[in-house]
């Protein structure tokens, strides 16, 4: 072709008059995107929240968000004739009188379990690499934003059916909302509209699931796309990629019809799930009542690692000047998701305090390049883990014929013990994958070929390793630690004289130092014989 | 664009196909504009790899449109209906919509991945920050507008903005608060303390089926039942602080946590609304007269006036005062003696104050 057809000129013209559109994508068409699988973690949800935009909006028309009884007289006939609320009532229509109706409810709760499991693998993507840092904290915040807002869309959502099984978890939500002290009961409510259940909490729930926080993660969504394109995408370590440049394929064509494909890919397994793994089936739970809940209930697994909070917490409650502050309560709603939230957020901050590294950073780490960082990701993945493992204790108790009780108490040890087993394990871990790094580069890699030399020793001949993987070890970028070392007098710099500037050196020593550097192993000619200790060589220049 | 090709000599660049043209020459020669020749970083693929690859890609494609055919024929064919019909039309549209997502995403790929040339383009990055000299362009016109607007200068006009923007920004607050009513002394008490419209003692009723008990009835030790109050079979708010389980004890069972005067002939009222955060404490366990909440474990050991021998509750469950009245059925005494249902700011410590009204 030479000239674009006329229809596509046509309207490119039409439009390029009006609002000059043409420099955009000038500047935009061939933008470059960099290749690892990876980074299409995030896409995952992305796509998720698409496909759930979609099938919400289909659920909206039939769903009525009211507590009204009514009697139902739908085609589900083990329910016939029972009282139950209009928002169960047209549950149940969606799935048994709606053609397509129960594979769209089906997709929309398979896609959410993807959204935030999507959500939750890419952060820690983000986190392992190191693609937080300088100048992506914004993002990152934007992130866990998102997270955190993806879990309260949720928890909004399944408890919209208004089956038994949702009931529990809003009893659940009332009575963790009922103990915060001082404004507890008055949360509880207002959000209910008096006592428990009430009769607003479905319509109260139903507008915020379907439009104040959807809304909200759109522009959050929208916002954590256009600083990602603004700032163009981290690259991992390879040949020629360097913190100044972006290597990958561009926007168009390669890159939209990969994204294409990989939304078609997303929605097609969904779909697959939303058809084949029946999901929430709340026809065969009933309707909701305060008096009544069935063994093994669960949350979605987002929540598991409160429930699992809940349930690991002994007993404690205080009375404190004639009120009651219940910390069995409090503390498992309150302490694991604000360390996790909390930590995130201010990761890429406390690393720079540490660290002192204000540079901007566009290659990605390596995670075993920067094992204490790894170490306490791990660590904090061990604990919500075990959270997770614990809320389904009862399952866990019933499936493996481990006594209920012991369970709660191996959770109950294993959250204090668990991070410290997983940092120290990780931390070794990636020191040992830093070892082996720098011996691929200083001794080569094996070639499989034994010889035997003048004096009768045998060695197995090492080649120097293929480029691109030299290239990808080479990429290991130093972490600075901060100046602490005493002058010539005796005197320590400013910043690490007081007791927080002097943890804070050590600290940064600890954080930084290189224990395995790498060897400058360059290979101009094969190396027959490779006997060099690894890291005898010198430190290697990375600037 | 300063780098090219990442690969030059691995076996990623195709290998030359005899009567092909070199791997660097444009595919078409009659287009001299848009021929990947001169470009780094774009390389082409083999000809006939590429060829072989579009009849796949056609295939794939074909398949989407049988697949999204398929999809309106089975709505159409398909009815709901009974449960066997709606799962046939669940399984038929949800297979043929994800046969038709799959098949369209595969054929794009092996179109990215076999037809497409690949890519390895360089761009350069630039610093986020801008330069100092727009840095300071734009502090001097942010102090030069501030100055014009008198907003500095005017301290008035200042004070007085902020004061008027002050009740305003309370404004959506204050309106949020007829979303309830205040809780006043509602979480202390439930049903059971309000008197019946004849004046008599409200009956405990068999949840389900409304039948009142009679106590002469309900004789065998180990015996359970879920109650409700006569009147309020179906208010769920009612029934969420109300709920009972009624346990049946023979007497040298019964430990001296249970409240004697609260029983009847063995029999035993407890709040079924669990302490920790109000599931119903629904599952019980006769031989060691266990009762367990199935939400988060809390076990309550109902022969000892359901003091908590596990988990995270902190206090017993409430136990009923009942009796029977003059036709022999269960009736309550009163109401609770203590706040059922999970712990709240307010509730301070109510057994003291529940003990001290007793004595």
């Amino acid at each position: 072709m030479n000239a674009p057809p006329k229809a596509i000129s046509g309207v490119s013209t039409f439009v390029d008059d009006r609002i000059g559109a043409g420099n955009f994508l000038k500047r935009n068409l061939r933008k470059i995107f960099p290749d690892h699988w990876s980074f299409l973690l995030g896409e995952i949800a992305l796509y998720s929240f698409i496909i759930l935009l979609l099938t919400g909006t289909f659920l909206t028309f039939w769903f009525k968000p009211s507590m009204g009884e009514v009697t139902y007289t739908g085609n589900y006939a083990p329910l016939y004739g029972v009282r139950m609320s209009e928002a169960y009532a047209s549950a149940l229509h969606i799935s048994f009188d709606v053609r397509g109706g129960l594979l769209m409810r089906q997709i929309h709760h398979w896609a959410a379990l993807l959204f935030v499991g999507g959500m939750t693998v890419h952060m820690l993507r983000i986190f392992f690499t190191g693609a937080y840092r300088k100048p992506r904290e914004l993002n990152w915040i934007i992130g866990i934003l998102l997270l955190s807002l993806a879990l309260l869309e949720g928890l909004t959502g399944y408890s919209l059916p208004d089956d038994l099984l949702s009931g529990a978890g809003l009893r659940i939500t009332q009575g963790v909302a009922q103990s915060i002290p001082i404004v507890g009961t008055y949360v509880s409510f207002f959000l209910f509209g008096g006592e428990y259940p009430g009769h607003d909490v479905i319509s109260r729930f139903y507008s915020i699931h379907i439009l104040l926080i959807p809304g909200i993660l759109l522009a959050l969504v929208s916002a954590h796309m256009i600083l990602m394109w603004v700032q163009k995408h981290t690259q991992m370590p390879g040949k020629n990629r360097t913190d100044k440049n972006v290597v990958g394929a561009p926007f168009y064509p390669a890159f939209m019809i990969k994204s294409g494909a990989f939304f078609l890919f997303t929605f097609g397994v969904i779909a697959l799930l939303g058809t084949f793994a029946q999901i929430n089936p709340i026809w065969l739970f009933g309707p909701y009542t305060p008096a009544d809940i069935s063994a093994g209930s669960q949350p979605d697994w987002y929540m598991g690692f409160l429930e699992g909070a809940l349930r690991l917490m002994p007993s404690w409650e205080i009375n404190f000047l004639d009120h009651t502050v219940t910390f069995s309560v409090l503390i498992p709603a309150l302490v694991p998701l604000g360390l996790v939230m909390t930590g995130l957020a201010l990761y890429p901050f406390l690393e720079q305090w540490i660290t002192g590294d204000r540079r901007e950073h566009h290659i990605a780490d390596r995670p075993r390049n920067n094992p204490h960082r790894t170490a306490i990701g791990i660590s904090g993945m061990t604990f919500y883990g075990i959270l997770w493992l614990l809320g389904a204790n009862d399952e866990i108790s019933a499936n493996f014929h481990v006594d209920l009780y012991t369970t709660t108490w191996f959770g109950r040890f294993a959250i204090f013990i668990g991070p410290a087993i997983a940092y120290w394990i990780t931390y070794r871990m990636c020191i040992g994958l830093q070892r082996k790094d720098a011996e691929v580069l200083s001794h080569g890699v094996e070639s499989g070929v034994i010889k035997r030399m003048p004096n009768g020793q045998y060695i197995e001949v090492h080649t120097p390793p293929a480029e691109d993987i030299a290239a990808h070890i080479r990429g290991k970028q130093e972490i600075p630690v901060l100046e602490s070392a005493e002058d010539g007098e005796g005197i320590p710099p400013k910043g690490a004289r007081s007791a927080i500037g002097r943890l804070r050196a050590k600290m940064s020593e600890a954080y930084g130092t290189d224990r395995v550097p790498l060897t400058d192993g360059h290979h101009e000619e094969a190396h027959e014989e490779e006997h060099a200790g690894v890291g005898a060589g010198d430190r290697k220049e990375l600037h | 664009m300063t780098e090219q090709n990442e690969y030059p000599e691995s076996s990623r660049v195709p290998t030359r196909v005899l009567g092909t043209p070199p791997a660097d020459a444009p595919i078409v020669d009659s287009d001299p504009i848009h021929a990947p020749e001169g470009v780094p970083g774009v390389i082409p693929q083999d000809p006939v790899k590429a060829r072989k690859a579009e009849r796949l890609v056609a295939l794939l494609f074909l398949i989407t449109f049988l697949a999204g055919a398929g999809f309106i024929a089975s709505y159409v064919i398909f009815q709901v209906g009974t449960i066997d019909r709606t799962a046939t039309s669940n399984y038929t549209l949800g297979g043929t919509l994800a046969l038709a997502l799959l098949a369209l995403a595969a054929g794009l790929t092996v179109w990215v991945r076999q037809i497409m040339p690949k890519y390895n383009l360089v761009q350069e990055r630039h610093e986020m920050r801008s330069d100092d000299e727009t840095r300071e362009y734009v502090g001097e016109t942010f102090l030069q507008g501030a100055d014009e607007s008198g907003f500095v200068k005017h301290r008035l006009l200042r004070r007085t903005l902020l004061l008027a923007a002050a009740p305003l920004g309370l404004a959506p607050l204050v309106l949020l608060k007829d979303l309830g009513p205040l809780p006043g002394t509602a979480l202390r008490h439930t049903v059971w303390g309000a008197p019946t419209k004849d004046g008599k003692p409200r009956r405990l009723v068999v949840e389900g089926s409304g039948q009142p008990i009679r106590a002469a009835d309900f004789n065998s030790p180990g015996g359970i039942l879920s109650v409700v109050p006569e009147g309020y079979e179906e208010d769920l708010n009612a029934l969420a602080k109300a709920t009972l389980i009624l346990l049946k004890f023979r007497p040298e069972e019964l430990k001296s946590g249970t409240n004697l005067n609260w029983t009847h002939d063995g029999i035993v009222a407890y709040s079924k609304i669990c302490t920790h955060v109000g599931c119903p404490a629904a599952l019980y366990e006769q031989t060691t007269h266990h009762i367990l909440c199935p939400c988060h474990q809390s076990t309550f050991d109902a022969a000892d006036g359901a003091r908590v021998v596990f988990g995270p509750a902190a206090r017993p469950l409430p136990q009923l005062p009942i009796g029977i009245d003059e036709e022999g059925y269960l009736v309550a005494k009163s109401d609770f003696k203590v706040p059922v249902g999970p712990s709240f700011w307010e509730r301070g410590d109510a057994e003291a104050e529940a003990r001290e009204n007793a004595s």
